[in-house]
């Protein structure tokens, strides 16, 4: 690894601005995003766990449809099943969130990204614009690929579902949505935690311990509270006859404008965060 | 050029950087020399826009860090702890870097060139040696072909050839006129590669100037001298104000007049000499008088023990080298 050079050419052409360009930030992001094997992992799993789920429950239910009740029967929501694994998805979806911000918090690379652009403010909307650009298009692929695959195994007589009738498109549409949003909510987790395993471990707690813990109290607190968890708002939102769960639920609109709530706050106090802290 | 004015950087226990301010000139290394816990990497932080300074200021060619419009075109720092994702590839990692600025493809392929990584740009860093890992981060200073440049222990973990490379690098490149900053905590390879020095003790300035300087005026220069005639030599140099100490091993040191006074005042007298060389204190031994304060009283208060307390004498073994 010998070499003769001993210091460098000075043949750089001189940048016709003086400011690093949005355009370029992007550039950077997308770079960094594609170019670790965790990216492409978290993405296949997230494939695998919803295309998996929609495959399994599309096929199975037609052999039991035969022993379901008549109200199971009345209230069966095709829609819903085949985006059944969308809801465990939410969790994977959370990890490449996370790490795309805690990686490189974890392995210093974030020094070497504020070196390059000391406008953290824009290193945080860069990367928040990367992984939702990233998120949708998986997201809503994932989504639509749900839905047809779980369809085309539904066989009859259970009844299948078409993006005409009411409500079917909104829930595909809104199952990736929701899973985008719940990304950048775990890369704002990430951004105020730093650390890889205590993000992931908050932002697990979050989507799936705290529906537990509402559940154990009395139901005076439980019954207006639960309609606000991500679990429930996701849910509402996936569903075309929604029936999970006892209490009220938010419209799926609605749920989704508090969900992006969730996302905003962590994504500012985050960014707030970054820009104030020693890296 | 490299503005550093009272700066001063608290953590909860420590003051890392107390009131500091230097400058660093351009077309010349400069060294920033301090024992380990001193305050070199912190300072080096806040130059780069990485911590904030609770008091001062750091600017490069008179803009603060956050004002640098591309910075990496300005400034190129490798730093002290590993800033590269281990997952990524070497090329991957320069080229998000130069995306950032605009700087070209082609040029990380050139900086990879030139620290020797060509055939190893798609390995994936963590599989990387120290060594390696340290060549990558200078190929990422080198990035943006700045005429400043901050390098944090860049020889640590290098193997002998890599360490010679190095020094010639930053030789080379102050020849070239740049602004290079270099920090150490060895003496010895300061002595080898700066011409400057910023020498630091706990968080405060201890002196800056040449290495030269730096020498002469915190240990004094002296002369062996043997003879057969010693006793009447010594009386003749005590006459002319000289300072004579007769070693153990029968030679004498003398301070206060040079060899060449030495020899004629043995030659006018008729008196032989045996040896007649002078001596330089170590840069080490000089660096030792110089921060010895500072460190014998940081190992009472320091909060953090054995890593800062350590006694400089066991960092710089102490060796003359007769330059
Ligand atoms: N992030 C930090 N938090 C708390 N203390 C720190 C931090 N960084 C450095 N220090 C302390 O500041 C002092 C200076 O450290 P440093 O700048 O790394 O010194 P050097 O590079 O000269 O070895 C040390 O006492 C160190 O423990
Ligand atoms: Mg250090």
């Amino acid at each position: 690894m010998s070499t003769t050079l001993t210091y460098t050419s000075s043949d750089l052409a001189p940048a016709s601005h003086a400011r690093v360009r949005t355009t370029s930030a992007l550039r950077a992001e997308w770079t960094k995003l594609r170019s670790v094997r965790s990216t492409a992992w978290t993405i296949l799993a997230l494939a695998g766990i919803t295309l998996g789920v929609a495959a399994i429950a599309g096929s199975t239910v037609s052999s039991s449809w035969h022993t379901m009740s008549a109200f199971e029967r009345q209230t069966f929501d095709p829609t819903g099943l085949s985006l059944r694994g969308m809801l465990f998805g939410q969790l994977v979806i959370g990890v490449l969130g996370i790490l795309v911000m805690s990686a490189e918090y974890s392995t210093g690379t974030i020094r070497s990204t504020f070196m390059a652009v000391p406008n953290r403010s824009k290193v945080m909307l860069t990367k928040i614009t990367t992984m939702a650009a990233v998120g949708l298009i998986v997201s809503e692929v994932l989504s639509f690929g749900a839905f047809f695959l779980g369809q085309s195994l539904l066989a009859s007589p259970a009844p299948h579902a078409a993006l005409s009738q009411p409500g079917v498109l909104r829930a595909v549409v809104g199952g990736g949505l929701v899973l985008t949003v719940l990304g950048l909510f775990a890369l704002g987790l990430a951004t105020i935690i730093r650390h890889s395993a205590a993000a992931i471990t908050t932002y697990v707690g979050v989507l799936l311990v705290l529906p537990l813990v509402v559940q154990a109290l009395p139901s005076s607190i439980s019954q207006p509270v639960t309609k606000y968890l991500p679990f429930h708002i996701s849910d509402a939102m996936t569903s075309v006859t929604h029936v999970l769960g006892s209490g009220p639920s938010l419209s799926p609109w609605t749920g989704f404008a508090v969900l992006c709530g969730y996302a905003f706050v962590a994504l500012a106090v985050g960014m707030w965060m970054m820009v104030r802290r020693d890296a | 050029m490299i503005q550093v004015e009272g700066i001063t950087k608290r953590y909860k226990d420590t003051v890392a950087v107390d009131d500091l301010s230097f400058e660093v000139r351009e077309g010349v290394v400069t060294g920033f020399l301090g024992p380990n816990g001193s305050g070199k990497s912190t300072t080096m932080r806040m130059i780069m826009g990485l911590d904030a300074p609770d008091e001062g200021s750091a600017t490069i060619d008179g803009a603060s860090y956050h004002g640098l419009g591309l910075p990496l075109r300005e400034v190129g720092a490798l730093l002290e702890a590993k800033a590269i994702h281990p997952g990524r590839s070497a090329f991957n990692h320069l080229l998000f870097l130069a995306q950032t600025n605009d700087i070209p493809r082609q040029r990380v392929s050139d900086v990879l060139e030139m620290v020797g990584l060509s055939a190893v740009a798609n390995r994936r860093v963590g599989k990387f040696s120290l060594g390696m890992g340290q060549r990558l981060g200078i190929a990422a200073a080198l990035l943006g072909d700045p005429p400043t440049l901050l390098f944090d222990e860049p020889i640590n973990g290098l193997d002998p050839e890599g360490i010679l490379w190095v020094r010639n690098l930053l030789k080379g490149l102050a020849a070239e006129g740049r602004t290079v900053f270099v920090s150490s905590h060895l003496m010895s390879e300061m002595a080898l590669t700066a011409e400057q020095l910023v020498v630091i003790g706990r968080g405060r300035l201890i002196s800056s100037g040449s290495v030269n300087d730096f020498i002469a005026e915190s240990s004094g220069q002296y002369v062996r001298v043997r003879s057969p005639e010693a006793q009447a030599l010594e009386v003749l140099l005590l006459e002319r104000g000289a300072h004579v100490v007769a070693e153990d091993d029968g030679s004498y040191s003398v301070s206060g007049l040079d060899a060449a006074a030495i020899g004629t005042v043995a030659g006018d007298a008729g008196l032989h000499l045996h040896e007649l060389s002078p001596q330089m204190a170590s840069l080490e031994e000089a660096f030792m008088e110089l921060t010895r304060d500072s460190v014998e009283y940081r190992g009472h208060d320091s909060p953090h023990g054995a890593t800062n307390g350590t006694p400089v004498s066991t960092l710089f073994p102490s060796t003359h080298s007769g330059k």
